[in-house]
């Protein structure tokens, strides 16, 4: 009975230690263009002071997936400290000849369509990793589209917490209302990352989701 | 002589009885050239190894696809949209439409809740 007891007391502080060890990924996910980069900047120079990726108004700008480790946000007295995760836009086609629209070379063009390619390829593939996920969707694009409606139905299917950033809302066509209307299951939070609007409430909506996260993963 | 725009419908017990790898594979080797009009949809696994294997594809005269599919559970409420997942659950989601084509020769199409509609490019 006694050796019973020591073994569980030493059993729950190793596994302790080692849930402390493993770091909570957060998981930037959603279609090219949304700002994705430009939120987890955004997030960076909130929390940490510097910024994470280089954003442009060229498609599949994110090629490679960005990480940035030990990010701790504060809400109310309580700290979270997780490992940031940003990737490339998940699209059905990528098309050099669209770049070429953007000014760059032939050469640039396929060499940014054939990166492209292995970002989504990547990015679909770190998806299982992800403990909590935020979908960035362009709040000024119709929301009903089979790439967002793929992503949020694998994220639900893998039993993952996530959030709906619905970003570029500082813009005068953004259509809140349409994303929470699509995706009524899951918390959206209107946001402009650019602007850095209503951060605080993304912060909150993101503290609670980790929440459940944790029961998930306890 | 003039080349058309095939189009090519398949029912939903075509697919039933395949694995969701011969499926993902089915359908990416009949969108080539064509497009395709599906009964039913694909499960979120299977619609995202379509997007990996579509992105494996790429290169030289292939762009990739597009694909939409008219789902009447968006057009509920949430109560609906949950009973109408545990039904598909059970017997398969048939009464939704896929749409998907190369998109060498799609423009857009356009999507809401209650129609699909399919642009052509014509070079």
């Amino acid at each position: 009975m006694v050796i019973r007891i020591i073994t569980n007391f030493f059993q729950r502080i190793f596994t302790n230690i080692f849930a402390i060890k493993k770091d909570l990924k957060i998981g930037l996910y959603g279609p090219p263009n949304t700002g994705k980069t430009t939120l987890a900047n955004r997030i960076c120079k909130d929390w940490i002071g510097e910024e994470l990726g280089k954003v442009s108004n060229i498609p599949h700008e994110t090629r490679e997936i960005l990480i940035k480790d030990s990010i701790t946000i504060k809400h109310k007295g309580k700290s979270i400290t997780f490992k940031l995760i940003d990737t490339p836009g998940i699209a059905t086609k990528i098309d050099y000849e669209d770049f070429l629209k953007y000014g760059l070379s032939k050469a640039e063009a396929k060499k940014r369509a054939k990166e492209a390619t292995k970002g989504v390829i990547e990015a679909i593939k770190w998806l299982n990793d992800m403990d909590v996920v935020v979908v960035v969707l362009d709040a000024t694009q119709n929301p009903y589209t089979q790439v967002n409606i793929t992503i949020i139905g694998n994220i639900a299917a893998r039993k993952i917490p996530l959030i709906i950033a619905a970003n570029k809302i500082d813009l005068k066509r953004a259509k809140l209302k349409a994303i929470e209307g699509a995706f009524p299951e899951y918390q959206t939070v209107g946001i402009s990352a650019k602007h850095g609007t209503n951060m605080e409430e993304f912060y909150e909506t993101l503290f609670n989701v980790i929440k459940q996260s944790k029961k998930r993963r306890k | 002589m003039k080349k058309g725009i095939k189009i090519q419908f398949i029912p939903f017990s075509q697919l039933a009885g395949m694995s969701s790898y011969k499926r993902v594979k089915f359908i990416l080797e009949n969108v080539k050239d064509k497009i395709v009009i599906i009964q039913g949809k694909l499960k979120p696994e299977e619609e995202k190894d379509l997007i990996e294997e579509t992105m494996k594809k790429i290169g030289k005269g292939f762009k990739g696809i597009e694909i939409e599919v008219l789902n009447p559970k968006f057009d509920q409420n949430i109560i609906a949209r949950l009973k109408k997942s545990v039904a598909d659950f059970l017997v398969g989601d048939r009464d939704a439409i896929t749409l998907i084509g190369p998109a060498s020769f799609i423009k857009e199409i356009k999507k809401d809740i209650k129609k699909l509609e399919l642009f052509l490019k014509f070079k």
